[in-house]
């Protein structure tokens, strides 16, 4: 029997993501991906997987779902929350750890707590065939992933690895800060003209909250409304994720990973790369301010950021006797 | 002419050539793009064509906005590259009743007979200025100035995969079922995306497309050639 992971309950949005879909926005296929990459290469890490490998993504609250392999070994990166295994020898294991599970054994990974989204990488990874070159979901346009949608009661998530080797357990050297009080950075523009000066001024010191309509193509804020100098409407051109369209509304919109390839509404600003991750665990209700940076600047925090992972991930260790011991007590 | 150089934040460069819809100015954009993607930049994702910007996708651990600029510079120096062999599409168009939805409506708002909307839509050749809006939905230029409306005051919540659209000075077809706000006036039997395909669009940012008039029973027949696999659509390499 295919070694597989069988949903017994799916949380409200659970899908594969893994690399981002390059070379088809040209023919308007989204790129889609993690919401939160960061997460995403930490949880990889923790179980040995290289960078992009497919995992499961999770937003708000995450599956139930039964072993269906001898053994495998998971961990889950992005929020508060833990993974509870159900079974004889009942555990909870928090976040930021690798934990092997046994055959028959139930997982759950309850309300995420804080963040908006985590991630559960598989050693080994999914067994899932890339789709235009990533195994990514792109629920709207019904490509990659388990049959192009979110994960549904029954389904059977296969996996690589039918068996796991017994090894110390890791962890990440300190919990992920997940910045939730952070200043977003931006650049301006690309259509920076087409809003007055009050209306920048507005947007860089004005708090926003994350509204309930956000998802993986767009977070909507709510707050001050920001003031067009000209057209509410340009003529479509490309987008990427993390543009802030400003509509008629005056409320921004932020383009998550699913976003469309192009749009119609004018851009004050872009959020930077290496704070994408940050937007995308702010939950519906938790505020967000922003500031500005020159592209040159966003490009060093950005490689930072990079080198700063490289670190975090060069430092997972191995969990002394001790720690899973008084895990296993719990 | 004037090219701006804006940054999409720090994994993309939009090169600008204007801010309205003409040929010519996407002429530019697509030779842009041809230059660009020959260049085999350090460090560039992808290339986005639109209307009017090249948009240039890069990964910003490998290279960065000011390289990418000057080497677009450069490209640009040295003039507007060659002309293009360009494709030329001819779709089937069915615009019988019960294929376009709202005909009836625009020979009202147009004030022109249904059959002259038909001989408009159908008699014009058109470009593919960019896809965009959902895969592979291309939008296609100019429509005849007569038959130019707004976009409808209640979009649909479904359009049906294979509608073919208009609004403004562009015509379109709905390659897979989505909401949409432009006016139906007909159907196309054909598909144009695909997952099983190795490039999964049919036509790409520059092809030219050409709708053919088929009535109901060659629509019929051609859904299921469709269906079956064994129906390719006419296409020919032109000059633009």
């Amino acid at each position: 029997m295919t070694p597989a992971l069988k949903i017994i309950a799916p949380g409200p949005h659970t899908t594969v993501q893994g690399t981002r879909r390059v070379g088809y926005q040209d023919v308007g296929v989204p790129a889609s991906g993690p919401l939160d990459v960061v997460s995403l290469r930490l949880a990889n890490a923790l179980v040995g997987n290289t960078p992009g490998t497919p995992t499961l993504e999770m937003l708000l609250q995450g599956p139930l779902c039964e072993v269906l392999a001898d053994s495998v070994r998971v961990a889950l990166v992005g929020c508060s929350a833990g993974i509870e295994v159900r079974s004889g020898n009942a555990r909870v294991i928090p976040a930021g750890r690798s934990v092997r599970i046994m055959r028959g054994e139930v997982l759950r990974i309850g309300p995420l707590i804080d963040s908006t989204c985590a991630y559960l990488a598989i050693e080994g990874g999914l067994d899932i065939a890339p789709v235009l070159g990533s195994a990514s979901t792109y629920v709207r346009g019904a490509i990659g992933g388990i049959q192009g949608r979110r994960l549904q009661k029954g389904d059977t998530v296969p996996l690589t690895r039918a068996v796991t080797e017994v090894r110390a357990e890791r962890e990440l050297p300190e919990p992920l800060d997940l910045a939730f009080d952070q200043p977003v950075r931006v650049v301006l523009g690309p259509q920076r003209d087409y809003f007055t000066e009050h209306g920048v001024k507005s947007f860089l010191s004005s708090v926003y909250t994350v509204s309930p309509q956000a998802d993986r193509m767009g977070f909507r804020l709510d707050g001050p409304t920001i003031e067009h100098a000209k057209d509410y409407n340009i003529v479509s051109d490309g987008v990427v994720s993390g543009s802030i369209q400003v509509p008629g509304s005056g409320r921004p919109i932020i383009l998550m990973m699913d976003n469309q390839t192009t749009g119609g509404y004018p851009k004050i600003a872009t959020v930077i790369s290496a704070d994408l991750p940050v937007i995308g665990r702010r939950r519906p209700g938790r505020t967000i301010r922003f500031t500005a940076v020159e592209v040159q600047e966003a490009e060093e925090l950005r490689r930072e950021q990079e080198a700063a992972i490289q670190r975090q991930i060069a430092r997972i260790g191995a969990m002394s006797h001790a720690g899973q011991e008084s895990l296993s007590r719990r | 002419m004037n090219v701006r150089f804006l940054p999409s934040g720090d994994t993309a460069v939009v090169i600008e050539f204007g801010d309205r819809i003409d040929r010519h100015l996407n002429e530019r954009v697509l030779r842009l793009n041809a230059l660009v993607r020959a260049a085999r930049l350090p460090g560039v994702v992808e290339t986005l064509p639109t209307f009017r910007s090249l948009m240039i996708h890069y990964d910003p651990l490998l290279t960065e906005n000011a390289s990418i600029i000057a080497a677009v510079a450069r490209l640009l120096d040295r003039g507007p590259g060659e002309a293009r062999q360009v494709k030329l599409w001819r779709i089937p168009a069915c615009y019988a009743a019960g294929h376009g939805p709202d005909l009836e409506e625009v020979a009202q708002r147009t004030g022109l007979g249904t059959a002259e909307i038909i001989r408009l839509h159908s008699g014009t050749r058109y470009q593919v200025y960019m896809i965009g809006f959902s895969p592979g939905f291309p939008y296609l230029g100019d429509l005849p100035a007569p038959l130019a409306l707004p976009r409808r005051a209640d979009p649909r919540v479904r359009v049906p995969a294979g509608s073919i659209a208009i609004a403004a000075n562009i015509t379109g077809v709905y390659p897979v079922e989505s909401p949409g706000g432009w006016h139906l006036i007909g159907t196309t039997p054909v598909r144009l995306f695909d997952l099983r395909w190795p490039q999964p669009a049919l036509l790409n940012p520059g092809d030219m497309v050409r709708f053919e008039p088929v009535d109901v029973r060659e629509f019929a027949a051609i859904q299921a050639a469709v269906a079956a696999d064994t129906y390719s659509v006419p296409c020919e390499a032109i000059a633009p």
